[in-house]
């Protein structure tokens, strides 16, 4: 599981807390002595099976502390961390949060976040394409989200290799923004596949690009017929509104006994 | 590139089993790759040559089968072939498919020494 986060190699993966240092390593040695019998033995193993497990520990995780963990995912520069900017401050109050950021390098998207107040830290990947389990397991430890708060998980700009990664998360989230062409939930399925919710960002910019919102839709529905989607525009405010009842409405109320 | 994550998974799963088989060479590995599994056989390919190197994979036989999309219609309930996740029911050219197969991605068996 180490090999594929690269947290004990070389320290590929770095992770960055305003104000907070946090390291960590441990090593794999494996002993064994030989015996020469050609044998034949049934695996049967996902091969994500790793990740599949640190993700279900995530999940129970974040259930027991009612947690709502949710995955944000887009090519880069749909907008993830403008909408988490404005999200923070203007449920700022009203919602409890915390964020981990993903991105190969820089903290600068972290240091955004925490300019807002909110809790941060920042996963840089390295050469890495995606988050995993593992590596949000870690950053989990160090930023220990309060009981009954939000999660925003802002995986790294990519809308392919996110895809595959199971992180624990309770709802996935996929952005597109309209400068973008909207055939991307055709030439980019799986992301739109295994996603809950669609956002179409950026939508103030609607009359000046040849994008086709109807289309877009039906293109995403195509792919995945429960998919929601929320138009908006973090600029100009609009549709904002939806995107917040839609996330007051997956905040389970913790129960009263 | 998750190819290369995919593959250093394989790695891992199989050198743990041969480890616990008290084997020494990993002589053939088997794995499911559904074809609508989001791996990228090209790239899946030149991963697997590099990450091998001085593992117990190294000159172990590879075999790969590759099992093909199918969905249901939850709206006609017929089963169909489903090569692309936006192909319509050929029924009643609906959309609303779930997949049943082709999202395979498993080590099957090894041949261990």
């Amino acid at each position: 599981m180490c090999a594929t986060c690269g947290c004990d190699a070389e320290g590929k993966v770095t992770m960055h807390e305003p104000g907070h240092q946090h390291e960590h390593d441990h090593g794999h040695q494996h002993d064994h002595s030989h015996d020469h019998h050609r044998k034949v033995v049934d695996v049967e193993k996902d091969v994500l099976h790793q990740n599949d497990l640190l993700a279900e520990r995530n999940r129970g995780y974040f259930d027991a502390k009612n947690i709502l963990a949710l995955n944000l995912v887009s090519s880069p520069g749909s907008g993830k961390t403008a909408l988490l900017e404005r999200t923070l401050t203007d449920l700022k109050g009203q919602l409890q949060f915390c964020v981990i950021e993903g991105d190969q390098q820089t903290t600068n998207d972290a240091d955004r976040i925490h300019a807002t107040g909110t809790k941060v830290v920042q996963i840089n990947t390295g050469k890495g394409c995606h988050l995993d389990a593992h590596m949000v397991l870690h950053a989990v430890q160090g930023i220990k989200p309060a009981e009954n708060s939000v999660l925003f998980i802002e995986n790294v700009g990519n809308l392919v290799c996110p895809a595959m990664f199971d992180l624990g998360e309770k709802e996935r989230v996929v952005i597109i923004s309209v400068t973008e062409g909207d055939d991307k939930p055709l030439k980019y399925p799986d992301m739109f596949y295994s996603s809950t919710l669609c956002i179409i960002n950026k939508t103030d910019l609607l009359p000046y690009v040849p994008f086709d919102m109807e289309k877009v839709k039906i293109n995403a529905k195509k792919v995945n017929h429960k998919l929601e989607i929320i138009e908006l525009s973090c600029t100009n405010g609009e549709g904002l509104d939806r995107w917040y009842d839609w996330l007051k409405s997956k905040v389970l109320v913790p129960e009263t006994v | 590139m998750h190819e290369l994550s995919i593959v250093l998974s394989i790695i891992d799963i199989a050198q743990q089993q041969a480890i616990k088989e008290d084997a020494a060479v990993i002589e053939e590995i088997e794995i499911d790759i559904g074809c609508l599994s989001t791996v990228e056989m090209n790239a899946f390919d030149f991963a697997w040559q590099q990450a091998v190197k001085e593992t117990m994979l190294e000159k172990a036989e590879r075999k790969i089968n590759r099992i093909n999309g199918k969905a249901r219609c939850s709206g006609c309930e017929v089963f169909f072939p489903l090569k692309n996740l936006y192909d319509a029911c050929p029924k009643c050219g609906e959309h609303l498919i779930d997949i049943v197969e082709g999202k395979e991605l498993r080590v099957r068996s090894l041949i261990v020494s």
